[in-house]
């Protein structure tokens, strides 16, 4: 059986004045895989996720999403409406607003109604505004975030921040599901968790994730297939514990 | 699902209590003004209060809600008034007056406003910050010294613009000068009550709170928390952004018709329609608390009230009215009083009634 390829990258490149940010980056996901993407710092990782949301618009190279659909030169918003979603290295979730709010802003490309029946609550807007509320507290129950529903999200501790997050991303119904840096800052205990849930997102949402990662830990334990950059570059890619026996990657990760 | 409700029923509240608050302050007004019991002093302030008001919480969508910080919006007054006080004036010279006129010089005032809000904010609204600040300033400004250049007259063979003087309107001897350039519109009919005012207030504050807990509302809220975050789960920030500024603008275009159906002379001056104007506005709405509806309204009413409270200290009037801002500015932001308020809360948990708060003290108490 041949597997469908989802995310399909070949010959990415992008350049700021002089700088090559990324080189002939080729990636190819399969659906349903858990794929991580590991390099030291400034290698160029987080480029890859911009030029990947459309943050970033590619010198060279292009991307397929599904093996049909073009990405490259297409914005944000597109991208999203697309298929992929991605959080974010430094969290950034709707501060003000509550944990369940959050999640329900991340809904209204799939529950769409007009400005016009929203301010005089006419049409779809009740059917709509409760299946919002129901579809969000059921994906917050999926996180164990559901007792903090009404909090404003700024509260929560950190960990529950960075799930928050990928509740958000993934109420975007992506996909392809880009997690940038997701066990930064988080103790064992919290990645251990973080790991099943990720796992679990996998699972119950048949999704595709793409995972930056500098903790070694979780990439071993969770990602089928790796790819490591350096400056810019590829310098190792294939199964996770082929590559990780790779002499450049232990040179480039830790030094002769 | 219980935590929602609880949440929801805190909202309601919050809601019913602006609502109450306005009811009971016009009954109230109603009731003294049917036994004498007003100044007359009082009286000639009841529409500036709908006026100010409309102004204040129309601007909070723009600068609390949409986090943009926006010192035109005099100007989109400005537009509301001209034009619909244009249109009640010319039918005043054809013989027609009523009241429902005035509902169409509303909804006149209102879509001239909005679609100038919408054009002005299409470029602007590509700024950010400090920048936009600077060039909605201009935009107002500009918006204000048109007004005052503009000649307008009517006559059989239609209108007749002209940015230069009477005499070059060129009208026939049937015809009819509405905007007569500095000198504005003379003779304007007085449609505008308190009972108006209220009504429209009212209006005005249904829209925006039914707005703010909506899809609209809620993207406009996610782009002014993080817009890089908003547009990763899709949402348009031009499109929103624009949303919010041309409905602000409609409104402080009805504030405008108000305005200018309650005096006979409507001219475009500084005071009225300039910089100072929109700063006067934002300075409601900062005092007042931003996103927070019920502080513009109270904001706005006591900061129109102070002044004509203080007419006796004559030359010590307006420093009394900077000390007072001064010190509420300190007394809502500082954040060691914030820390008072915290603690207060703290203690007396039912009286708040935050939900979250009570739940942590229950939690505790076991």
């Amino acid at each position: 059986m041949k597997e469908n390829i989802m995310l399909s990258v070949k010959n990415l490149s992008i350049t700021f004045g002089g700088l090559h940010a990324v080189e002939n980056f080729n990636l190819d996901i399969k659906e349903n895989e858990l794929y991580g993407l590991i390099g030291p710092n400034g290698a160029g990782k987080t480029t890859i996720f911009n030029l990947l949301t459309g943050v970033y618009k590619p010198t060279t190279g292009s991307i397929t999403l599904n093996g049909v659909n073009k990405i490259d030169g297409k914005n944000t918003i597109e991208i999203n409406k697309m298929g992929i979603a991605r959080t974010f290295q430094n969290i950034r979730l709707f501060d003000k607003l509550t944990v369940h709010d959050n999640v329900k802003i991340a809904l209204q490309n799939k529950y769409r109604y007009s400005t016009v029946s929203g301010i005089f609550r006419l049409g779809r807007y009740h059917r709509y505004e409760a299946l919002m509320d129901e579809e969000a507290l059921a994906l917050l129950k999926v996180f164990n975030l559901e007792n903090e529903a009404t909090m404003k999200s700024s509260n929560l501790p950190y960990g529950k921040q960075r799930k928050l997050e990928i509740a958000r991303a993934i109420a975007t119904n992506p996909k392809v599901l880009l997690l940038d840096e997701p066990a930064a800052g988080m103790n064992e205990n919290e990645t251990k968790e973080l790991m099943n849930t990720i796992k679990l997102v996998r699972d119950k949402f048949n999704m595709t994730i793409l995972l930056i990662e500098h903790d070694m830990k979780l990439v071993k334990g969770i990602c089928e297939e790796l790819t490591v950059l350096n400056f810019g570059k590829i310098l190792a890619q294939g199964e996770t514990s082929e590559v990780l026996k790779n002499k450049e990657v232990i040179k480039a990760y830790l030094g002769e | 699902m219980d935590l929602l409700q609880q949440r929801k029923k805190k909202k309601l509240s919050y809601n019913i209590s602006i609502y109450l608050m306005i009811v009971i302050a016009y009954a109230v007004v109603m009731l003294l003004s049917s036994q004498g019991k007003i100044s007359s002093l009082f009286q000639g302030l009841l529409v500036p209060f709908c006026t100010y008001s409309i102004l204040a919480v129309s601007l909070n969508l723009v600068v609390g809600i949409s986090g943009e910080l926006s010192l035109g919006h005099a100007g989109f007054m400005c537009v509301g008034a001209f034009t619909s006080a244009i249109f009640t004036r010319y039918m005043k010279f054809l013989g027609v007056e009523g009241l429902y006129l005035f509902v169409i010089a509303i909804i006149i005032g209102a879509f001239s406003a909005g679609v100038f809000g919408l054009l002005i904010g299409i470029p602007v609204l590509r700024l950010k910050g400090d920048y936009l600040a600077i060039v909605t300033l201009a935009f107002g400004e500009i918006i204000k010294n048109i007004a005052n250049a503009i000649y307008l007259g009517f006559d059989e063979n239609g209108v007749h613009l002209s940015l230069k003087n009477t005499m070059d309107l060129g009208l026939s001897d049937k015809g009819f000068i509405v905007v007569k350039g500095a000198q504005g519109i003379t003779g304007t009919p007085h449609y505008s009550s308190f009972t108006a005012g209220v009504i429209l207030l009212l209006i005005t504050i249904t829209i925006i709170l039914n707005l703010i807990e909506s899809r609209t509302g809620r993207n406009i809220k996610a782009l002014r928390d993080n817009r890089i975050a908003a547009e990763s789960v899709g949402i348009s920030a031009m499109k929103y952004k624009l949303i919010a500024f041309s409905i602000a603008s409609a409104m402080a275009g009805v504030a405008g018709v108000l305005y200018a159906h309650n005096l006979t002379t409507l001219t475009a001056l500084p005071k009225n329609f300039g910089y100072n104007m929109s700063i006067t506005i934002l300075v409601f709405v900062v005092l007042g608390g931003m996103g927070k509806i019920r502080g513009s309204i109270i904001a706005a009413v006591v900061l129109t009230l102070l002044p004509e409270m203080l007419r006796g200290l004559q030359d010590y009037r307006m420093l009394i009215y900077s000390i007072v801002l001064i010190v509420v500015m300190i007394f809502t932001s500082a954040p060691s009083i914030k820390q008072y308020v915290e603690v207060f809360k703290n203690k007396f948990p039912k009286l708040t009634r935050n939900p979250v708060l009570m739940k942590k003290t229950k939690k505790e108490g076991k």
